[in-house]
C-alpha cells in the first residue's frame, strides 16, 4: 500500500507531471498564475476537484453504460465545481472576485476529465482518490513555478509582499509588462519543458 | 452484467442527476445569506474606502462597516433635475430595469451608453451638526478592455476630491489595472474636481500633475486613463451628478442642464 501511495501521488508531481509531460492543462494554468495567491487557491480547487470527481466515478464505475460514461463523469465534476464556487463565494469572496470565471473553468481543464477517463474508471475509489490528489498537485506545482516567475517579475512581489519595489509605489523596479500577460506563461512552461527533456531523467521522449 | 441496455442507461443518468443536483441545490440555498453578505460588505468597504473612512488598502469587518455606515444617509437623486427622490427605494434603484436614459454620443463621454435617471449617493454626515462631511458618487465608464465601476467622493465643499475607488474593472494587470492601486488612488485625495461654474476640471494627464487640476498619469496605461477621465467628466457634468451638486451648493437648479 505504502508504495501505491508513493507512486500514485509523488508520480504525477514531476515524472509523469499533467502539465510538463502530458500537455495537460496548460489553458488555464495561463489565466490564474498572475500572482502566487492565486495559484495557490487555484491548486486547492483542483486537487478537490480531481481527488473527488475521480472518487465519485470510481464508486460508480461498475454501473455506468458505456454510451453515457463522460456525460456522467461530466456531471460529476460540474457538480464539484460549482460547489468550490459557492464556497469561495461565500467564505474567500476576495479571491473569487479575483479568479472570476477561472474556477468555473475547471469543468473544462483537461487534467480533471483525464484522470476520470484513464484512471477512476478502472481503479478501485481508495486509489483513485490518490491519482486525483497527486495530479492535482502536479497541476498546482507547475502554477506555483510559473506565478513565482510572473509575480516577482511582472509586480515585484511575492505572496503580495513586496521584494522589488516598483516604479509606481515608488521604488526602483519598472516591472516587466509581458510578465503580466498570457504568453508569458506559454514561454515559461515551454521553457520548463525544454529544460527537463533535455536534463530530467528518464524524461526525454523514445527516439 | 450488462450495463448497456435503456432501462440501465436511463436509471444512471436519472440517478446522477437527481444526487448531483440535489449536492448543486443544497449547497447554493445553505451558502446564499453568506454570500449576499459578502457582496454587501464588498461594496460597502468600496464606499467606505471612497470615503476616505477605510484606507485604501485596508479591510473591514462587517460590525466595523456596519458602524461606520451609521453616519451614512443612502440617497436616492434624479439625475437630470438634481432633486432628491424622497419616497424611492435605494436597495430597488439599481436593480430597476426601467430606471435608464439612453445618451447620444456627444453626452456619453464615460462610453456607457445609457445613464440611470436615478442613482444611488451616499452623503457622510458630521454627527453632531448632521452637516454634510463627504458625499460618496457612484462612477462607471469604459476603460480600455471593459467597464470600470467604482465610486468618486467629494468633500465638504463639494469642489475637491476626496478620494477615488475602483472596485471592479478588467484593465491590464499591471498597467491599467494600476486604477486600483492605493498608491496610485491617493494622488487624487484634495485635487479640484470642479470650477467655480460647477464644470469638471481634474484630469489626469501624461506624465506628471502640474497643478491641483491634474493627476500623475499612469505609464504604459494612457487608454485607461482617458477612460478614467471620460468617467469622471461624464458624472461630474450635466447629465451626471452635476444638476444635483448644482442643487447642494445652493444654486437655483441650472436649467440648461435639462436642454442638452
Amino acid at each position: 500500500m505504502n508504495s501505491t501511495v508513493k507512486k500514485n501521488v509523488l508520480e504525477p508531481l514531476f515524472k509523469n507531471n499533467p502539465v510538463f509531460v502530458q500537455l495537460l492543462g496548460i489553458c488555464s494554468a495561463l489565466a490564474v498564475t498572475t500572482s502566487l495567491k492565486n495559484a495557490l487557491t487555484m491548486t486547492l480547487a483542483v486537487v478537490f476537484v480531481t481527488a473527488f470527481s475521480n472518487v465519485g466515478v470510481s464508486l460508480i464505475r461498475k454501473i455506468i453504460p458505456g454510451s453515457i460514461r463522460m456525460i456522467v463523469e461530466m456531471a460529476i465534476i460540474a457538480t464539484l465545481v460549482i460547489l468550490v464556487d459557492q464556497i469561495l463565494k461565500a467564505f474567500s469572496y476576495d479571491l473569487s472576485k479575483q479568479l472570476s470565471v477561472y474556477v468555473g473553468l475547471i469543468i473544462t481543464n483537461c487534467i480533471v476529465m483525464g484522470r476520470a477517463e484513464a484512471f477512476a474508471i478502472k481503479n478501485g475509489p481508495a486509489v483513485s482518490l490518490l491519482d486525483g490528489i497527486g495530479n492535482g498537485l502536479g497541476y498546482g506545482v507547475v502554477l506555483m513555478i510559473v506565478a513565482f516567475f510572473r509575480e516577482l517579475f511582472g509586480f515585484g512581489t511575492l505572496f503580495g509582499i513586496t521584494v522589488f519595489k516598483t516604479v509606481n509605489n515608488g521604488g526602483w523596479y519598472v516591472p516587466n509588462g509581458l510578465m503580466v500577460l498570457a504568453p508569458a506563461a506559454f514561454f515559461l512552461i515551454g521553457g520548463i519543458i525544454w529544460v527537463l527533456k533535455t536534463y530530467g531523467k528518464g524524461m526525454q521522449d523514445d527516439e | 452484467m450488462n450495463n448497456e441496455s435503456i432501462f440501465k442507461t436511463f436509471g444512471v443518468a436519472t440517478g446522477v442527476c437527481v444526487v448531483c443536483a440535489i449536492i448543486v441545490s443544497f449547497s447554493s440555498v445553505a451558502l446564499k445569506g453568506l454570500q449576499e453578505q459578502n457582496k454587501l460588505l464588498d461594496k460597502q468597504v468600496n464606499v467606505l474606502k471612497a470615503a476616505g473612512l477605510v484606507p485604501t488598502d485596508g479591510k473591514a469587518t462587517k460590525a466595523e462597516a456596519d458602524e461606520m455606515f451609521k453616519s451614512a444617509e443612502i440617497v436616492v437623486v434624479d439625475l437630470a433635475t438634481g432633486a432628491v427622490v424622497a419616497d424611492a427605494d435605494p436597495n430597488k434603484v439599481e436593480s430597476d430595469k426601467t430606471n435608464v436614459v439612453a445618451l447620444t454620443p456627444e453626452q456619453d463621454v464615460a462610453k456607457i451608453k445609457t445613464a440611470p435617471k436615478q442613482a444611488v449617493v451616499y452623503r457622510f454626515n458630521d454627527e453632531k451638526t448632521s452637516a454634510l462631511k463627504t458625499l460618496v458618487l457612484p462612477i462607471s465608464g469604459t476603460g480600455l478592455w471593459s467597464r470600470m465601476n467604482g465610486f468618486l467622493s467629494l468633500n465638504a465643499d463639494l469642489t475637491t476630491v476626496a478620494g477615488i475607488v475602483f472596485y471592479d474593472h478588467g484593465e491590464t494587470p499591471g498597467l491599467g489595472g494600476e486604477i486600483s492601486n492605493p498608491v496610485w488612488t491617493s494622488k487624487w485625495a484634495g485635487k479640484t474636481a470642479v470650477d467655480e461654474t460647477g464644470a469638471p476640471v481634474v484630469k489626469v494627464v501624461k506624465g506628471y500633475a502640474a497643478d491641483e487640476t491634474e493627476v500623475d498619469g499612469i505609464s504604459g496605461a494612457t487608454l485607461t486613463c482617458n477612460g478614467v477621465n471620460g468617467t469622471v467628466d461624464f458624472w461630474l457634468g450635466p447629465n451626471g451628478y452635476g444638476p444635483y451638486l448644482k442643487t447642494l451648493r445652493g444654486d437655483a437648479p441650472a436649467t440648461e442642464a435639462n436642454e442638452n
